[in-house]
């Protein structure tokens, strides 16, 4: 039976997130023939509605008010649930970010509903929507679904094809202007430590340093390498809880579960709690000096050496332009 | 001022997953405090250290749970709440409305958690029950400051902060980063022995079962395929290098 489906896309940077067009690939699977619609909040304009157009929204809301321009929880759980009940979904999807971490589950809880957070892979049978989702942090994983009334789902990043985008596709745009009262919280400040990095959940490729890193100043050639690939810097909780690098860079069951094309991993040893991290990786490599390490257990290619040595000839041959 | 901290038992990190039949298996594990709200277990008795009050931590769980009440006792948490009853033990939806219906008998000018639970990974509880007591909540945050009905927090988004103040009753979820959780001192190992724990069963609650039944179900549950291992690059470092270039622009195709 076809199904009508929201998707909540998102910005950041001023760019339309890549997890929002695979909710997009993931919605138009569960529609299965029924409508799609995105909805922006905050300062979406028509170029966002067309890509979104593009990436299979029939129908795009850019929804509009100054409370929105900035995330609130207050402010987008009234403006999600206003457009929901214009749209009347049969499904509803978000990504598994900062945003739909924080939306999705208040906003289920307004409207009395379940929700499978979290989900990498989404099977329709029939009628019925079975999500895939990581459980231990990828140790293991379960099959859920939705029992009663509307599908809501969080969809991780980089685990669903986006596909093509078909730029013959376009969307009917709709602007609205959302009624928002009662903001309870107050930004006073935002800190950007992140302006001209990589977020680690979206990230291609990975290079991530460990307790073998030694100091602050050794992530150095990590950044190096980083740097010549367009990857994003991890860590290990060893390297984090000896002070080298800030927790937001922690890859592990504490801290962020990633699943990039290539994970390098630089003198990391492999505990168990960092390999559930990123051991779904699809292609990883491990630096280290001890051969016996675990992580050369889950690792496609491995060089047993000393990663301020190897780090620096790898970040030289990659800057080398292909033969 | 008044602190309630939510707290689920779970796995140690460093523990490896076994199914049996099908279900993920408890024996011989080393349980813990779901690190996240070890978190909030610590920045609730720091607050109280510093400006006085009472802290309550409540879990949803098995007996079994009460050994991480005991610990939370022990790091200077006042009294503890154990719902133990499997026919609330439901999903995030359910959990979320027993919990409420617990924080509503007495009241509360704050509510801590972890932002996610290391099982589950599903970082729904803290902002479902924020929405069934009608409160704010502000999730994964690595700093808190209480003052005079207040809070200033700073929250993680992904890697940026932000500075945000909201009046309480707020709940709040931990990210890491926001403290150092304490060990528990001997004598406060020997003072948890003396604190209370109250248990409860649904019908202490007169609760519906129907009414706040799951709202989803788990249909099946398995292990990732084991990864293999892959090659160690052989010769001199020089070559290795080269050679594993080569292998991820040409035969893994993951670099350009």
């Amino acid at each position: 039976m076809s199904k009508d489906v929201l998707v909540v896309a998102e910005k950041r940077n001023g760019n339309l997130r890549n997890v929002s067009f695979e909710a997009l690939a993931a919605a138009k699977k569960i529609a299965d023939g029924g409508k799609v619609t995105a909805v922006l909040f905050g300062q979406g304009d028509h170029g966002d509605a067309e890509q979104l157009g593009h990436y299979g929204a029939a129908q795009v809301y850019l929804v509009t008010n100054e409370e929105l321009n900035d995330f609130s929880i207050d402010a987008y759980t009234q403006a999600f649930t206003e457009v929901f009940n214009i749209v009347k979904p049969d499904a509803v999807l978000l990504g598994h970010t900062a945003m739909g971490r924080d939306l999705a589950p208040r906003a289920a809880a307004r409207l009395g509903l379940g929700l499978v957070s979290d989900c990498t892979e989404i099977n329709v049978q029939g009628d019925e929507v079975v999500f895939v989702r990581p459980i231990y942090a990828g140790k293991a994983f379960q099959k859920k679904k939705i029992t009663n009334g509307i599908i809501f789902a969080t969809i991780r990043s980089n685990n669903i094809d986006k596909g093509e985008p078909d730029t013959g596709r376009t969307a009917e745009t709709i602007e609205h202007k959302a009624a928002i009262t009662d903001i309870r919280t107050v930004i006073k400040d935002v800190v950007r430590k992140t302006a001209g990095t990589i977020d680690l959940t979206e990230a291609k490729i990975i290079v991530s340093g460990g307790r073998g890193v030694k100091s602050a100043e050794g992530f150095n050639p990590i950044h190096e390498l980083a740097k010549a690939l367009g990857a994003a810097v991890g860590a290990s909780r060893a390297a984090c809880d000896a002070g080298y690098c800030d927790y937001s860079m922690q890859v592990g069951q504490t801290g962020k579960v990633v699943t990039p094309d290539l994970y390098i991993a630089c003198g990391i040893s492999g505990a168990v709690q960092h390999l559930a991290g990123m051991s779904n990786s699809k292609i990883i490599v491990a630096i280290n000096k001890d051969p016996e390490a675990p992580i050369f257990k889950v690792a496609d290619y491995g060089i047993v050496g000393d990663l301020f040595e190897v780090v620096p000839m790898l970040t030289e041959e990659f800057n080398k332009v292909p033969v | 001022m008044k602190t309630l901290v939510l707290l689920k038992q779970t796995f140690d990190t460093e523990e490896k997953i076994v199914l049996k039949n099908g279900k993920v298996s408890e024996e011989g594990v080393k349980f813990v405090i779901n690190p996240y709200d070890e978190y909030a277990v610590e920045e609730a008795v720091a607050i109280k250290e510093k400006h006085g009050g009472e802290v309550t931590v409540v879990t949803v769980g098995p007996p079994r749970a009460e050994a991480a009440l005991r610990t939370a006792l022990a790091m200077g948490a006042d009294k503890a709440i154990i719902v133990d009853d499997e026919t609330i033990f439901g999903d995030e939806y359910m959990i979320s409305k027993v919990l409420a219906i617990v924080a509503k008998r007495d009241s509360y000018d704050l509510i801590l958690g972890g932002y996610m639970a290391v099982d589950d990974g599903a970082a729904q509880v803290g902002p479902r029950l924020a929405e069934e007591l009608g409160i704010v909540h502000i999730s994964t945050i690595t700093n808190l400051e209480v003052e005079d009905g207040k809070v200033r927090v700073e929250k993680d988004v992904e890697g940026d902060i932000e500075i945000i103040e909201a009046a309480t009753p707020v709940l709040l979820t931990a990210q890491q980063g926001l403290n150092e959780p304490r060990y528990p001192s001997l004598p406060g190992i020997m003072k948890a022995k003396k604190k209370p724990i109250e248990r409860i069963k649904a019908a202490d609650l007169s609760l519906n079962i129907e009414e706040i039944h799951s709202k989803t179900e788990v249909s099946e549950q398995y292990l990732p395929l084991e990864k293999t291992a892959g090659k160690i690059l052989q010769g001199e470092l020089p070559e290795q290098v080269s050679e594993l270039v080569e292998s991820l622009r040409f035969e893994a195709k993951v670099v350009q």
